[in-house]
């Protein structure tokens, strides 16, 4: 086994999902079977070999630090599914 | 012949001769659309309205004498590139409302230059899959046989083209989800260069890999719109700031002295013994070309699945933590605490494969797992970058099979992730090194399903590949067709 039905609901609950029951089961099953495949990467050694992150590296891009036109709060706010006039409103947190 | 079976450069040819007008070709479009999008499902939205306000403004312009490259051209675009006003799904039930305040630097070039966007095309939610049945909304077919995937994730784009529907799609490529509908459907599809076409207004799936790029009948169409997408925008920091070569004038050039390669690892005995020959006829067509056929060896090739499946999903679990019923549509809260609504927003919101990549991705990246998976993918991605920079010593690009299989029955790998990832082997590698790749038809199976063949090259040399599959499409000469579609 790879992972295990805890550590599957332990990662759902870092990733915001629910998962329980028949999903939990499945889920747990088919993630071991991807995990289990992935694991052929051990086959190659990779010590000292630099990591890549972007194939094509490109340095930072920056611009002016001046102020420009962008979307209006509006506009912004418009797909919230609850907001007010300048905030999105959400269910009370402390 | 009518309007909608003509190719893009055929259409710009009548429309500027005044033969046809943009609201006759996009009548026809649409009288298609209404014919055949019941049994092919192309489209998660369709605006008839829109799209002939839009031909009578290309019809203007080009009285005047002023259209642009894709001027009066009916097209579709995938559901991931955002439309002002016009909604945006991704596939998505969680984006089921999301209306974008903007749109897409892709979409701002269509619309300046006149084209006639008809309808938002079909995918994989959140373009995760291979066979667009990840869709949370119609599922589109392929119109080659009806029961068979279209391909994915931009299936819809794929089918709209390859149906007659519309006379190009733009559609986006994290693994190969343009160039292998574009291969189940028989058309040609294009992924450029990671950086040559902005992604601002992209809905990011894996950054380092999403790349948007044309589906189109033929390859000087596939050029056209290249022409019109390319090029750099400082609203995306990974655009890369380098003129855009005319495309269109690589087509004529002979092969003569290019140097073709065959990566020997692409043609395992695994191979379906039709894609196999279908590749050869292409190699064979090359050398006859004048193109010299080269063996090569891509040996890190065999890693690209595990590679990639754990480097997509790692992105994406992070690009998707957005999601999460406050600033978008879809909000679902069944107690008063924060943390379940998150939960019971994106459990509903999303599908079983999302949800999938994002367990698998959160997993890579967590405590404890991070060298093991993430870290690890990422120097194999090293070793495969190297590979190709090898390659490239050699030869100027390669040709090889898009999928390894022509297009499958609906259902058939739908309960199997992992078969479903393995469908992608071919594809991978091209985003994973962030080359340009080209998918161009290249013949068809024994029960008549179109088989693509593929062609890979190093980066920025994307006129190379269109000169290349130009050949191959005037080499093979296949019939151009629009299938019949029969509900």
């Amino acid at each position: 086994m790879k992972i295990t039905r805890q550590e599957v609901e332990h990662v759902a609950h870092l990733a915001r999902l629910h998962l329980e029951g028949e999903e939990l089961d499945l889920m747990t099953e088919q993630l071991d079977m991807i995990l289990s495949y992935v694991a052929k990467l051990e086959e190659l050694d990779t010590e000292g070999v630099e990591p890549t992150t972007h194939a094509f590296s490109i340095t930072n891009a920056f611009r002016e630090d001046v102020v420009e036109p962008s979307l209006d709060q509006e506009k912004a706010l418009a797909n919230g599914p609850e907001h007010n006039e300048d905030s999105f409103v959400v269910p009370r947190v402390i | 012949m009518e309007p909608y079976e003509l190719t893009i450069a055929e259409a710009n040819t009548l429309l500027a001769e005044k033969k046809l007008s943009s609201v006759e070709l996009t009548r026809s479009c649409l009288e298609r659309i209404e014919a055949t999008e019941k049994a092919i499902s192309s489209f998660i939205s369709l605006d008839p309205e829109l799209a002939l306000q839009a031909a009578a403004k290309a019809d203007l312009h080009l009285q005047s004498g002023e259209g642009g490259g894709l001027c009066g051209v009916p097209l579709s675009v995938k559901d991931l590139l955002c439309t002002r006003d016009r909604t945006t799904t991704c596939g998505s039930k969680i984006l089921e409302n999301f209306a974008p305040p903007y749109d897409a630097t892709v979409v701002e070039k269509l619309n300046s230059e006149g084209a006639v966007i008809v309808g938002k095309a079909a995918m994989d939610e959140f373009a995760m899959g291979s066979t667009s049945e990840n869709c949370a909304y119609d599922i589109p077919s392929n119109p080659w046989n009806i029961e068979c995937v279209a391909g994915g994730s931009s299936g819809g784009s794929a089918s709209s083209v390859a149906s007659g529907q519309v006379l190009g799609s733009l559609g986006s490529d994290t693994g190969g989800s343009i160039r292998q509908p574009a291969s189940l459907c028989g058309i040609v599809g294009m992924k450029p260069t990671y950086g040559r076409v902005s992604r601002y207004g992209l809905v990011a799936f894996a950054s380092s890999l999403d790349q948007i790029g044309p589906l189109t009948r033929d390859v000087s169409d596939c050029a056209l719109m290249m022409q019109t997408i390319c090029g750099y925008d400082r609203r995306d920091s990974t655009s890369v700031d380098r003129p855009v070569e005319d495309y269109s004038s690589f087509l004529t050039q002979g092969l003569r002295g290019v140097r073709v390669g065959v990566p020997r690892e692409y043609f395992s005995d695994g191979l379906d013994p039709e894609v196999h020959k279908v590749v050869m006829d292409g190699v064979g067509v090359l050398r006859a070309a004048g193109a010299e056929i080269v063996d090569v060896s891509i040996p890190h090739i065999d890693y690209c699945v595990a590679a990639y499946y754990l480097i997509a999903p790692a992105e994406a679990s992070s690009n998707l933590a957005r999601y999460d019923g406050v600033a978008y549509g879809f909000r679902k809260a069944v107690t008063s605490d924060l943390v379940d609504m998150y939960k019971d927003t994106r459990s509903q919101g999303f599908g079983p494969e999302v949800k999938r990549r994002i367990l698998i991705g959160t997993y890579a990246l967590s405590s404890g797992y991070y060298d093991a998976y993430y870290k690890k993918a990422s120097q194999v991605r090293t070793l495969l970058l190297n590979d190709f920079k090898r390659a490239w010593e050699s030869c100027d690009l390669l040709i090889s099979p898009v999928s390894p299989t022509p297009a499958w029955k609906k259902g058939e790998k739908a309960d199997d992730p992992l078969a479903m990832y393995l469908s992608d082997i071919f594809t991978l590698s091209t985003n994973l090194a962030g080359l340009p790749g080209l998918s161009v038809p290249g013949g068809y199976s024994i029960s008549g399903l179109p088989i693509g063949i593929q062609l890979q090259g190093p980066h920025f040399h994307e006129g190379e590949l269109l000169k290349c599959g130009f050949n191959l499409e005037k080499g093979l000469n296949l019939e151009r067709q629009i299938p019949a579609i029969t509900a």
